[in-house]
């Protein structure tokens, strides 16, 4: 055995978001060859996102297949592979055309284990959130949906580092899982990650940011708000906690309770609209089972109840933003 | 692979006999429960339908799978779902293939190739395809049916699954059951095609039609359409035309099927028409024939008193296996 580490265990690089996923993908397919891809013009062209650049080349048409736009058939057709003993990968554009696909997802996928106990590996990708001037169809956050579907697990990485793990982790896990990915991330947010295998855990967050006086609850690309927010409270001698949920669904509420527990105060910070977002249920998690931790109310801060527009002025009022997250830890300071 | 030839022998034919048997019997049991009382759900019923459930996944071979709809149960029996398995599910029992969990005609095991289908029509239309593009991915020789009725072909899956499998040339073989309404639409207010199996050349597969009641023209029209499949010909869409005899389900009297309709279609009746065939080919005489159905009484009766007899799952397993380990 060598003293010297190998070079591959220790070596971290700087990696994208976007980066980290398609090395997942990568890494992924070259370690199991029942591993395919599903999904519209991820071969040649390399995806919209450009995620599976050069997979087609390297893994050939067969594992990388170019669908027609029939969001509906290649999910059942991912579910019909996977109870045949594949572990497919679908890739849906955006996340908002995931509602094509509710019904194969919700009825077929998520309840096929339940009755025969038999397995169904899938993953479902899909570049959800706003931000980017892309409008209505082209921003939505929809991991609420989904989150209130017993059989599904619901992905959500906030960094490179998780993103890739937890996409490692997804795949093998036997469970269809939908993987949202912040397009928002994809080329804005890097950090050094190991080139090496690695996963992430399921079901499980992670406390970003140690803290004493509040909680802030989040995921995906508002675990930057929520840091930068935690920043500026630290400046006025508020310490603020920041727990990255990373899985919607089933909720680590564990990770929650023991921060609440700590700080006795709680934000929840989310894109999704505020009724019935996720914040809703960890606000109702908190008050049932943290109640007596409590020092102040839960508050939700979350875009309003409206579809997500267009232009900048109103995209920009729309989403949830360090100012909004200040108001709130202001608030909780008074109790 | 042992593969049967597309002439069936004496044997073969007068095992399609017994399931057809069989499949009407346990059928006509599960209406008098029904009616009596004693199931804890709904029943959907095939009668009528025997010679397409049956003849064409017969065509199947052990590794193919199929994935029936909830009117189906009969195209399961030639893949080896026994009698027991149909009444433990039916009485939700915990020792069914769903633990209780699944309703009615909603079972499967992929150890013996069939697929637990969901009440979303046609949902497994696209699973199926799934399936063959596994196959096809791993160079194995094994063929996808699924079945739907001619209600189904309406929806978006439908089009989406059939035209996907054709871009890929998927090994599987797509059964129409045309038994002219769905609930209680008739085919007319459903399309304006002529025969669903029109819609293949949209696809660019063949589309065939077969007599829905002729359980030889069934099985040898879905034996042609599964062999071209797994030489790697491609899709075939089936069309089968017959009839509905009951209604919807167990609770539809189908008043809105006028009487001589069902007078017709009573003269058609599928077994009938095959104990003709036997008996034209000396395979089928009386005392044969009451042979076999008093056989198929007999299992009947063992299977409703083996699943009357079976537990009930407890309630707390109503939360289990939502999740995979």
């Amino acid at each position: 055995m060598s003293t010297q580490p190998s070079q591959s265990q220790d070596e971290q690089k700087e990696t994208l978001f976007i980066d980290a996923i398609s090395q997942a993908l990568w890494e992924e397919m070259e370690r199991d060859s029942s591993i395919f891809m599903m999904g519209e013009d991820i071969g040649p062209y390399g995806g919209a996102f450009k995620v599976t650049k050069g997979f087609i080349e390297h893994f050939g048409p067969e594992r990388i297949i170019d669908m027609p736009i029939a969001e509906e058939a290649y999910t059942g057709m991912a579910v019909g592979a996977a109870l045949t003993g594949m572990r497919p990968v679908i890739e849906y554009q955006y996340a908002d055309f995931i509602s094509c696909a509710w019904d194969q997802i919700v009825n077929v996928a998520a309840k096929y284990h339940y009755r025969t106990r038999e397995a169904v590996p899938m993953v479902m990708r899909a570049p959800s959130g706003a931000g980017l001037r892309a409008g209505p169809f082209h921003s939505q956050s929809p991991e609420g949906w989904f989150a209130h579907m017993p059989g599904l697990k619901v992905v959500m990485p906030g960094t490179p580092y998780d993103a890739k793990g937890l996409l490692k982790a997804a795949i093998r896990d036997n469970n269809p899982v939908i993987f949202f990915e912040h397009k928002y991330l994809y080329r804005r947010l890097k950090e050094q990650i190991p080139t090496d295998d690695y996963t992430v855990p399921i079901s499980k967050a992670k406390v970003h940011k140690e803290g004493t006086d509040a909680t802030i609850i989040t995921y995906a690309a508002m675990l930057q708000v929520a840091l930068e927010a935690a920043n500026k409270a630290q400046e006025k001698g508020i310490s603020v906690e920041v727990v990255d949920l990373r899985t919607i669904y089933p909720l680590d509420k564990e990770t929650i309770l023991n921060s609440v527990a700590k700080t006795s105060k709680a934000i929840m910070l989310y894109e999704d609209i505020k009724t019935l977002g996720i914040g809703a249920e960890v606000s109702a998690i908190i008050a049932e089972e943290a109640f007596e931790s409590l020092d102040g109310p839960v508050l939700r801060v979350a875009s309003p109840d409206a579809p997500i527009p267009y232009s900048p002025p109103l995209e920009d009022y729309f989403l949830p933003k360090v100012d909004d997250v200040m108001v709130a830890i202001d608030k909780l300071s008074a109790y | 692979m042992q593969v049967k030839p597309l002439e069936l022998g004496a044997k073969e034919l007068m095992d399609i006999y017994y399931l057809m048997r069989l499949g009407r019997a346990i059928e006509d049991r599960l209406n008098l429960l029904y009616k009596g009382g004693r199931l804890p759900g709904a029943i959907y019923l095939g009668t009528g339908q025997e010679a397409i459930e049956i003849g064409a996944s017969y065509a199947l071979e052990p590794g193919d799978v199929l994935a029936p709809t909830h009117r189906d149960m009969m195209s399961q029996l030639p893949r080896g779902i026994t009698p027991r398995e149909v009444f433990l599910q039916h009485y939700a029992r915990a020792d069914s293939l769903t633990h209780g969990k699944g309703e009615d005609n909603y079972q499967g095991d992929l150890k013996r190739g069939t697929f637990a289908t969901v009440s979303m029509l046609p949902d497994f239309y696209p699973v199926a395809a799934g399936a063959a593009l596994a196959f096809k991915l791993r160079r194995e020789k094994q063929v996808a049916m699924a079945y739907c009725g001619e209600g189904a072909t309406s929806v978006g899956d439908w089009h989406e699954a059939i035209n996907a499998a054709s871009v890929l040339n998927l090994p599987v073989v797509f059964v129409v059951i045309n038994n002219g309404y769905a609930y209680s639409t008739p085919v007319y207010k459903e399309m304006k095609v002529a025969n669903v199996a029109d819609r293949a050349c949209a696809y660019s597969i063949p589309g065939v039609i077969v007599d829905g009641n002729d359980v030889i023209e069934c099985y040898q029209g879905a034996k042609k359409a599964v062999e071209r499949a797994r030489e790697g010909g491609g899709p075939t869409l089936i069309e089968a035309k017959t009839m509905r005899m009951r209604g919807h389900a167990g609770h539809d009297p189908a008043t809105y099927v006028a009487k001589d309709i069902i007078d017709l279609w009573t003269k058609r009746d599928p077994i009938v028409r095959f104990e003709n065939y036997l008996t034209e080919r000396g395979l089928l005489d009386e005392d044969k024939k009451k042979e076999v159905i008093d056989h198929v009484n007999a299992t009947v009766e063992d299977a409703v008193n083996y699943a009357e007899q079976s537990p009930y799952p407890e309630g707390k397993e109503a939360t289990e296996d939502v999740y995979a380990a």
